[in-house]
């Protein structure tokens, strides 16, 4: 395939290869030698998910919370893997030569640089603490073992390798492998609701895709190539006529990615799914499937339609303002007596936090070299997966039973004091107001992008929708801290006080994992900021 | 380095974190009273701090930055852990720890209790964060250092009207923090601009520069950006609508600091932000800022004459929140006029207005627990409340702080407020003078309206007849804690009123330093 592609490279390409004759003219170089080291990480996670799936098959029943164990181990492992790829100079992998733009790692499908890093980093960190969530709701609700684990580490091997691909086929798989495990993850709660969700989520996912692969045909037709760096390229020299259909085919892949992100208009799906699928899956798809949407989109726009900046620039703009406005009025709208409000608060809090998240991707449109901004994406979506996941596991350590609603947290510091400091931490970093300072230098780098840009309005229209952010987030905390009403005591304060007292295990390494880590970054911001500083490619 | 303003932000931040360790027993109440103890003693240690501090200040160059620490923090986004004071921000310290200590000393014996109270470590806890972030807005010198400890006090402050005030305290406690973090949000996009335009958040490069390497469009949207934020904690009218709210609301320690430090973190960013870093932009809007603090004044102080109406059915602190509306816009006035003068007035009445108004909210909360309200008509009853007769140590202390509000010459209020009047009369080269003249004459106007309704507040609380029928038949006199934490306050008045060179002369040669004159 990859032969055929540059053949068909040859009428656009720019320089000294007018003719490419067919016959290759070194065909050693078509023997690619792989750089296993720079794909450990997915791999290892795909590895894992194998054998999570075998071993399932011979381990007898009372043995099964092995699996569990083992999912973390090698999501763990792949964390590791990501250690040895931080070197100065990024390493590439599956390269063809002669592709147009080819200086550099142009012409690779599979680059491991700092872009790709960081968001390895939030997709295998993100699966990992939703893993540990997961111990607990998989033995509580019941779930199949060995089909959760296995579906927990594809789609984490999906998302992954999403950030590091290099052309849009290669997007593709990644995304849908990040995906459709998803689809199951989310039907594995055996009630009309899951059922109901995973639906939804699959009826719009699949659509949003059929519409993506649409317009990489339609962008692969004008450009001639499937490489970012080389569709840049062929965009920028397309014949007059083909105009038309390259910029259809790129806004037509950019609603797929969009709808991964849950921007706006793509978001319907977000509560609904949040609600019926089993918690630790909601915070997953939160995160893990929000990073994968977010760095298909920044790679798709920020390399490939490179030349139609100002275009996607502005598109995005408009679309973080409305995803965030959007995203703050549902959640405000949210009323907090009824059953899942804690979820839904989350899903639509979720929404708004997208909005920011697209801040910067926005504002690269405008920046002059177009990749600065980016790493205040990364460094916010960093920041957002930590905090976030750690809300979900507080709602998930205080409602043992599925829907919650947010006025369940009545008086939680006065029954469980360490739990409810740490859910007002992670509230008060997504309000991004001190003491949760690491939220407060997420938003100050994502202004800091939208002002840089010259994008004022934007940033005039964000600083709004994080004051009125604060009121919803403020209002579940200040429920942390109220007295308990008398004879409002829910059947969740009385089963908590007849039944366990003490956290699971796995609730406890989310709670310490996500809490010191929130804590340890607002005393050092500059570990995770540091993103921010340069380009990422 | 200099360890001793390091303490400064470091020990009550420690005491903070320690309120959440569980050193202090399982009795609740036990735990309370060391809780209590501890507060006092940290907030005690942190006073100490800062009269060292100004001890080993070098007086004879006011306007250099002394105790400086500069350590680089997040090189990402270039914020250094740039601390230091000068002339400007020394007595500002040094009123933030007194007004600390003497609110843990006085909450030592009258915290709020009950049963949908919290606990005192919880109180403790947060007292210790927002002393931290009051002290920290006056010794950084970072531009985005000064956004974090402004957004520091917030949740404290939020907690200690929500959790400990009284009346409709949770929509008073969100208006509270929507205002100011929709004012602190803007105001942060003004300070990105200027860092994005000059490359640097440092305060003192930034104020070196003085607006060159700006170009006037920039200094232009920056200062409106930071004058809105800033104005909205100030509060400039017609900003101030949070105010009245969260006071009433407020318990009385969260009232004294509220008035006493918090308003004043807006108007010192005005003088250590706008007016050195993006003086044109600042010369373009103040105008308009001189007249919207005119306008304050004569509003502050005729709300103040309504609510002081018998039957208006006036609450004595939402009296003295709009009083201090008015008060502010004298600061502002003086401010506007972009003079030494008036600058150097607007930061003594500053002080003054922390000294005096702290005062005022000690007494009144000390009335409002006595009676259970501070509605001056179920106060005053037919006659008057009669405290000269009833109560005469706290008549006389009401009265002292009334009548030192209102600007006598002799006591804190005056100097402050002449200097800035002043300022307006000869406002700086570029400034409409008539337009200046007139906000001067509208402020003298408010001083004349502000002697009338303290005098009327004095009449009706403090005179009467002591015989008629009171909601509260015995009245205790001052307590000895009572003594003890407003004292210090009625002697500074006095002193700063007698002596006010004392505090011009650290801020005069800081002040021509910040305006480009020296």
């Amino acid at each position: 395939m990859l032969g055929a592609q540059t053949a068909a490279l040859g009428p656009h390409s720019t320089g000294q290869h007018t003719v490419t004759s067919l016959a290759v003219a070194n065909p050693g170089s078509l023997i690619q030698s792989v750089d296993w080291v720079a794909i450990a990480p997915p791999l290892i996670a795909a590895a894992a998910a194998v054998a999570v799936l075998v071993t399932d098959l011979f381990l007898p029943e009372r043995h099964k919370k092995w699996l569990g164990r083992l999912t973390a181990a090698g999501l763990a492992l792949a964390l590791i893997a990501l250690l040895p790829l931080t070197g100065k100079s990024p390493r590439a992998t599956f390269c063809v030569q002669n592709v147009a733009g080819g200086t550099g790692n142009g012409g690779c499908s599979y680059v491991a640089d700092h872009f790709a890093l960081v968001f390895q980093l939030l997709a295998l960190g993100g699966a990992l603490i939703a893993a540990l969530l997961s111990t607990h709701t998989v033995d509580n609700e019941k779930l199949p073992r060995g089909e959760y684990w296995f579906l927990l580490l594809s789609s984490a091997t999906g998302a992954a390798l999403l950030p590091a691909s290099r052309d849009l086929a290669t997007m593709v798989v990644a995304l849908e492998v990040a995906s459709l495990p998803a689809f199951a993850l989310v039907a594995l709660r055996r009630d009309g609701r899951g059922a109901e969700a995973a639906l939804k989520f699959f009826v719009s996912s699949v659509t949003a895709t059929a519409v993506m692969l649409l317009g990489i045909g339609f962008v692969y037709a004008a450009s001639g190539s499937l490489h970012l760096g080389a569709v840049a390229q062929g965009l920028e020299h397309a014949p007059a006529q083909l105009k038309p259909l390259a910029e259809a085919g790129a806004v037509l892949t950019l609603v797929g990615f969009a709808f991964k992100v849950a921007a706006v208009p793509f978001h319907f799906w977000v509560p609904d799914t949040y609600t019926g699928a089993p918690l630790p899956v909601a915070g997953y798809l939160s995160v893990v499937g929000k990073a994968a949407g977010l760095s298909g989109l920044a790679l798709a726009t920020t390399i490939a339609f490179r030349p139609y900046a100002h275009t996607w620039g502005l598109v995005l703009a408009v679309l973080a303002a409305v995803t965030m406005t959007v995203g703050n009025a549902g959640a405000l709208r949210q009323r907090f007596d009824t059953r899942y409000s804690a979820v839904r608060l989350l899903a639509w809090s979720s929404v708004g936090q997208a909005g920011y998240l697209l801040v910067p991707l926005a504002a690269a449109g405008y920046a002059p070299t177009g990749a600065d901004p980016l790493g205040a994406t990364a460094a916010y979506a960093l920041i957002y997966g930590v905090v976030n996941l750690g809300a979900f596991g507080v709602v998930a350590a205080v409602c043992r039973r599925a829907g919650a609603s947010v006025d369940d947290f009545r008086g939680l510091f006065a029954r469980r004091r360490w739990t409810a400091l740490a859910l007002a931490f992670f509230l008060l970093c997504l309000a991004g107001l001190p003491p949760g300072v690491i939220g407060l230098f997420g938003k100050v780098v994502v202004f800091r992008a939208a002002v840089d840009a010259g994008l004022g309005w934007l940033a005039v229209v964000m600083a709004a929708n994080v004051v009125v952010a604060l009121y919803y987030y403020l209002l579940w905390t200040a429920r942390l801290f109220a007295p308990v009403a008398e004879g409002a005591a829910s059947g969740e304060a009385v089963g908590d006080a007849g039944g366990e007292r003490r956290l699971p295990v796995g609730l406890t390494a989310t709670l310490g994992l996500t809490a010191s880590a929130a804590v340890v970054l607002s005393v050092a911001p500059q570990l995770v900021l540091q993103v921010t500083s340069g380009s990422l490619f | 380095m200099n360890a001793v303003l390091i303490a400064l932000l470091g020990v009550p931040l420690l005491g903070a974190a320690l309120t959440l360790a569980p050193v202090f027993g399982p009795d609740r109440a036990a735990a309370d009273r060391r809780a209590l103890r501890l507060n006092t003693v940290v907030t005690g240690a942190v006073l100490l701090l800062a009269v060292a501090l100004a001890a080993g200040f070098d007086h004879d160059a006011p306007a250099r930055m002394q105790a400086t620490t500069d350590v680089s923090w997040i090189p990402a986004l270039h914020v250094r852990l740039h601390l230091g004071v000068d002339g400007v921000s020394l007595p500002l310290i040094v009123l933030t720890a007194l007004l600390t200590f003497l609110c843990a000393l006085y909450s030592e014996k009258r915290l709020p209790a009950g049963d949908d109270v919290p606990s005192a470590q919880a109180f403790v806890g947060l007292f210790l964060l927002l002393e931290v972030g009051m002290l920290a807005t006056f010794a950084v010198l970072d531009l985005l250092l000064f956004f974090l400890s402004f957004e520091i006090v917030l949740i404290p402050m939020y907690f200690l009207i929500a959790r400990w005030g009284s009346g409709a305290k949770a929509p008073a406690a969100n208006r509270f923090i929507l205002y100011t973090l929709l004012g602190s949000a803007v105001m942060l996009l003004g300070f990105l601009l200027i860092g994005s335009k000059a490359g640097t958040f440092d305060m003192q490069a930034l104020a070196a520069a003085h607006g060159s390497g700006l170009s006037h469009t920039t200094q232009v949207i920056a200062a409106l950006a930071i004058l809105v934020g800033l104005a909205v904690k100030a509060p400039a009218w017609p900003l101030h609508s949070w105010l009245p709210d969260a006071h009433t609301a407020a318990p009385t320690v969260g009232s004294v600091l509220l008035a006493g430090v918090l308003l004043k973190m807006g108007t010192y960013g005005l003088v250590r932000v706008l007016l050195p870093i993006v003086p044109d932009g600042t010369a373009t809007f103040a105008p308009y800022l001189g007249a919207f603090a005119a306008v304050g004044i004569v509003y502050g102080s005729l709300a103040c004459l309504a609510l002081a109406r018998p039957g208006a059915k006036g609450d004595l602190k939402r009296l003295i929140a709009y009083s201090s509306v008015g008060h502010m816009g004298f600061v502002l006035l003086g401010i506007a006029s972009l003079t030494p003068v008036g600058v150097n007035g607007a930061l003594f009445a500053n002080i003054a207005h922390g000294l005096i108004t702290g005062l005022l909210f000690f007494v009144v909360g000390a009335l409002k627990d006595r009676y259970g309200t501070a509605d001056l008509d179920t106060l005053s009853g037919a006659t008057g409340a009669a405290l000269y007769g009833r109560a005469p140590r706290i008549g006389v202390l009401l009265a002292f702080a009334a009548v030192a509000s209102l600007g006598l010459p002799g006591l804190a209020g005056f100097w402050g407020e002449l200097l800035a009047m002043l300022g307006a009369f000869d406002p700086a080269a570029g400034l409409s003078r008539p337009a200046f003249v007139t906000y001067m004459a509208l402020a003298g106007l408010g001083t004349l309206l502000t002697a009338a309704y303290l005098l009327i507040v004095v009449k009706r609380v403090c005179m009467g007849d002591p015989e008629q029928p009171a909601p509260v038949r015995e009245l205790a006199d001052l307590r000895p804690y009572e003594a003890v934490s407003w004292t210090p306050l009625a002697a500074l008045t006095l002193l700063a009123g007698l002596w006010p060179a004392l505090l011009l002369g650290l801020s005069d040669p800081a002040v021509k330093h910040l305006l480009g004159g020296g």
